[in-house]
Formats: C-alpha cells, sequence, structure tokens
C-alpha cells in the first residue's frame, strides 16, 4: 500500500512533536489508543484567557497514517478557538491526507485525542466533560 | 556499488538466480514440447529435463527421484499431503496434530480437515518457538494418522527438532508430514536421517522461479500414498493431475543443485552478516531478538525494538524492503499470530521487522542497513509517548488504556 504525499510530508517532517507541562491548567492532555493495538497517541493543546488554542503538541507511537494524523491535528488545533477545534471531524484528516479505508481508524484515534485533550483541560477548569460520541473505532 | 533500495525479505521470496534463468531459458523457447507427449522428440526433450531435475533435486533431499511430485508451490504441496493423507487413510483414522505457528497454508488446511468432521490438535511452543516432545506424545490418539509440522519457522527461522518428531511418529506408526519452504536448500534436509514421510517445499525460497515446488512423497518404509485434489490426466504417478511447468521444474532443479553445491559456502557467508546485523541492532536499548538463537534459520533475524511501531518503522527504513509482525500491515489488524504464540505480548509483536538475507546480499548492505535502522527507531522514538514514559519511569501496565 502506498502512502500520499501528504502522510510521506507529516511522516518525514513531523509538526509540533513535543511535551507540554501537564500540571499547567492552561493545558489538556489526551492519551489515546493501546500499545497492544499498535496506536498510542498523546495529544496535548494549551489554551489562553480568551479559549484560543495557542500551542498543540503531540507524540504519537503508530504506523506512519497514525503518526501523520496527529501531526495534521496539530497544526489545524494552533490558533482554533476550543469550540473550533470540538468541530474537527475525523473525515476532514481521511480527505486531507487521503487515507485508505484501512487506515480511517488512525484519524479517528486523532479526533478522540483532540476531544480527550479538550476534556481535559475543562475538568482542570472546573467545567464538565463532554460527552464523547466517538470513543469505539 | 550500494542500489536502493536494499532486498532482505528473503524469507518471502528470493531473487532468481542468473544460472537458474540461464537453465530455464531454452525451455520457454525452442524446447516448449509437452513432458506428456509420448510420441515426439518435443515430449521426449521435456520429460528428459524433467527427469533431471527430479535427480537434482533428490540428490538434494537424498530420496529418489521418483519419489518427487511436483506442484505449483508449497501451499499446494501442504494442501495434497494433508487433506490427501487425510482421505488415503480415512479407513485408519481422523486425528491430525499440527503447530500453532505453522504457515496459514498449513493452518487453513486443518481447519478444512476440521470442517468435513476431521479433529486437529495444535500444539503450543515455548518461548523460543519450539514444541514439547512430550506433549506431541501425549496428543497422541489411536486415530492419529498424520503428524504435520513444519521444518523452519517463516516469521522467526526457528528449526523444530525434527529428527525427534519423527521417532515418536514412527513407534507409534503415524505419517510425519513437515513443511519445510524455508529449510530446503537453506540447511542440510536429508528425508532419510530426517525420517519424514512427506514433505513440502518450494523452487522460489531457493533462489528459483515462482509457481513451482514439490511434495516428497515416501515410497519405502513406509510406501505413503495420497489422494489426488485434482482430476485430471493422471500425471505425478496419479497424485498431481495438470501439464507439468517444465520451465519452472527445470528451474526448481538447477536451484537445488546450486543449494547443494554452495550451501555449505552461502551459509557461512550469511550467517556471519546475520549475526553482525543482530548484534549491531541488539545494542540499541530495549530490542529483542525474537525466537530460539540457536535452532535457527543462519539467514533469518526478527527483531523487536520496544515503543516503536513495525509499521511505522518499515516506513521510517524506506530504503529497506523487510517485513514487520504488526497489525497494520495486514487487513486484519491483528498482530502477528506466530510471535503472539512464541508468548510476546502484543506492544513486541507490533515492534517486529524480520530481516531475511540470501546469498546475493552485500556486506556494504548490511553495514547501511544497521545504520539506517538504528536512525529510525532512534527517530520514532523521539516521537514515541510510550518510550518517554519508559524514560520517565512510568509502568505501561499501570495505565489504562481505552478499548480500541
Amino acid at each position: 500500500m502506498a502512502y500520499s504525499d501528504k502522510v510521506i510530508d507529516h511522516y518525514s517532517n513531523p509538526r509540533n512533536v513535543g511535551t507540554l507541562d501537564k500540571s499547567k491548567a492552561s493545558v489538556g492532555t489526551g492519551l489515546v489508543g493501546a500499545p497492544e493495538c499498535g496506536d498510542v497517541m498523546r495529544l496535548q493543546i494549551e489554551v489562553d484567557e480568551n479559549q484560543v488554542i495557542t500551542d498543540a503538541k503531540f507524540k504519537t507511537f503508530g504506523c506512519g497514517s497514525a503518526i501523520a494524523s496527529s501531526s495534521l491535528a496539530t497544526e489545524w488545533l494552533k490558533g482554533k478557538s476550543v469550540d473550533e477545534a470540538l468541530a474537527i471531524d475525523n473525515m476532514a484528516i481521511v480527505e486531507e491526507l487521503a487515507l485508505p479505508p484501512v487506515k480511517i481508524h488512525c484519524s479517528v484515534l486523532a479526533e478522540d485525542a483532540i476531544k480527550s485533550a479538550i476534556n481535559d483541560y475543562r475538568v482542570k477548569n472546573g467545567l464538565p466533560a463532554l460527552e464523547l460520541a466517538k470513543t469505539h473505532h | 556499488m550500494l542500489t536502493l533500495p536494499i532486498y532482505l525479505d528473503n524469507n518471502a521470496t528470493t531473487p532468481l538466480d542468473p544460472r537458474v534463468l540461464e537453465a530455464m531459458l531454452p525451455y520457454m523457447t525452442n524446447m516448449f514440447g509437452n513432458a506428456a507427449s509420448r510420441n515426439h522428440a518435443f515430449g521426449w526433450q521435456a520429460e528428459e529435463a524433467v527427469d533431471y531435475a527430479r535427480e537434482q533435486i533428490a540428490a538434494l533431499i537424498n530420496c529418489s527421484p521418483k519419489e518427487i511430485i511436483f506442484t505449483s508451490g508449497a501451499t499446494e504441496s501442504d494442501n495434497l499431503a494433508i487433506k490427501g493423507v487425510y482421505e488415503m487413510y480415512a479407513s485408519k483414522g481422523n486425528h491430525v496434530i499440527s503447530v500453532t505457528t505453522e504457515h496459514k497454508a498449513v493452518l487453513d488446511t486443518c481447519k478444512h480437515i476440521e470442517k468435513i468432521g476431521g479433529k486437529v490438535t495444535y500444539l503450543q511452543v515455548n518461548s523460543e518457538g519450539l514444541i514439547d516432545l512430550k506433549e506431541l506424545e501425549e496428543a497422541i490418539t489411536d486415530k492419529t494418522i498424520l503428524i504435520s509440522i513444519m521444518y523452519a519457522n517463516n516469521e522467526v527461522g526457528v528449526i523444530q527438532s525434527v529428527r525427534e518428531i519423527s521417532a515418536i511418529a514412527k513407534k507409534h506408526g503415524i505419517l510425519f508430514f513437515t513443511d519445510a519452504t524455508q529449510a530446503v536448500g537453506k540447511i542440510p534436509v536429508d528425508v532419510e536421517a530426517d525420517g519424514i514421510d512427506l514433505m513440502a517445499f518450494s523452487a522460489h525460497k531457493m533462489y528459483g522461479p515462482k509457481g513451482v515446488g514439490a511434495l516428497y512423497v515416501r515410497r519405502k518404509n513406509p510406501r505413503v500414498k495420497v489422494t489426488a485434489q485434482m482430476d485430471g490426466g493422471g500425471h505425478e504417478r496419479g497424485m498431481r493431475s495438470g501439464t507439468l511447468n517444465v520451465p519452472g521444474i527445470v528451474g526448481l532443479g538447477k536451484a537445488a543443485e546450486i543449494a547443494k553445491q554452495d550451501m555449505e559456502s552461502d551459509t557461512a557467508r550469511i550467517s556471519a552478516m546475520r549475526d553482525r546485523l543482530e548484534k549491531e541492532l541488539t545494542t540499541i536499548e530495549e530490542s529483542y531478538v525474537n525466537g530460539s538463537r540457536e535452532h535457527r534459520l543462519p539467514h533469518v533475524s526478527n527483531i523487536s525494538f520496544k515503543y516503536v511501531e513495525g509499521e511505522g518503522l518499515m516506513m521510517g527504513v524506506k530504503d529497506l524492503a523487510v517485513s514487520s509482525g504488526s497489525a497494520c500491515t495486514s487487513a486484519s489488524l491483528e498482530p502477528s499470530y506466530v510471535l503472539k504464540a512464541l508468548g510476546l505480548s502484543d506492544d513486541l509483536a507490533h515492534s517486529s521487522l524480520r530481516f531475511g538475507l540470501s546469498r546475493f546480499t552485500k556486506d556494504e548492505e548490511i553495514d547501511y542497513a544497521i545504520g539506517h535502522v538504528k536512525e529510525a527507531v532512534s527517530k520514532l522514538r523521539e516521537l514515541s509517548p510510550l518510550w518517554e514514559m519508559f524514560k520517565e519511569g512510568i509502568d505501561l501496565d499501570s495505565i489504562e488504556w481505552a478499548e480500541h
């Protein structure tokens, strides 16, 4: 199976790799997937007082498509409001990266990671956690 | 000169040896006869070539040329052996013993046997990939007609104790079939000394062409017969109908002859390269060799690089053609059942790469591979949240991972 140019680009030059200080109240961390399933994503966001995401970082254990999906997600998150970030749909990632059907789960995982990071931020700041629809894949 | 990409997937298939190609070419052009045409020179020529190939193969595995049944490859040979014995010896029993780490061609054939009313016992292997001989003997019942255990495994290269297995089979009067696809032409295989009754192998794993293989069927002590799985002209002593693939068979014969002649020197060179590759790659922190290192084919190394996912790693070593036990490489999304049978956790199975060397592998290719893999593992670990946690001393088993 050949990878799309965009997957190769994100894999070769991943954007926003790293770690934010998860003890800060302004940082939300999402850790999704499982080692035994072959992919784990950790996605972190830093949110300012206007509910805008000023920074996003990721680390991913997984195939090229999983790495590319999370790298792309961090790119999209920066500068978005939390509400806008919540609206990111996995199919947008599928389209942007031209993921084949067997790799759709990578995009679902990235969407889960975004929502999970936002929830972590919300809970830390005294807001109720949101119901997440897509958790199983 | 180094040409990229470098082929290190020789357990999947090997390149055709130029000497084999040369032997085959005339049988694709001028000497196109049907080996079954008994009444003209074209047929005689083809038949002679096939008979000569039989002799070349017989010399490699120490059997009589008459005991070689040509097939389309090892999958067909596996099917013919297991289904053929099951049908032929139905009056004696319906129980087959095999192993969980067999190739799919054997496992799925065994499943077929179960579907049509047979019973199959699948033996487990230990962490080295070897079966327990005591368990084998205990699995035998008065209905057991066949023991089907591979000679050497395709994923980890582990070589089973074939002589001990055949001794047990003989003691109980049970036939012993071995899928020797990975072993024939690579290590000495002697059907007499090894006590093998039926044996499957294939040309394209030993520098021959694709689409041709053979089933060895013993003719003496005991005389073994298999029921044909294809109806037709009654070729190959009635066990496998179909016009013989003369150029392919000539290629298999030549490949066998070269294997016999070059095995010792090839093995010395290849295993030295494999050992160097393995020694260097296991200097990487948290890397593990899978399967027995003692009872193993000389040209294979299967290594898990913990905290790095296999398919991601393969993408990182794009100048190397290797394979991975990772889920993502197959449509099933399940990691390698062979590695799991060896007791590897799913995450280690996901993190494995298989390196398969050949007689054409060069030292400088191994040098390149070592550097390339080291670099890719290190890059991916920088990206890996699991590596970061490991480095922070977090026990990954203590984390409640989301169901998937």
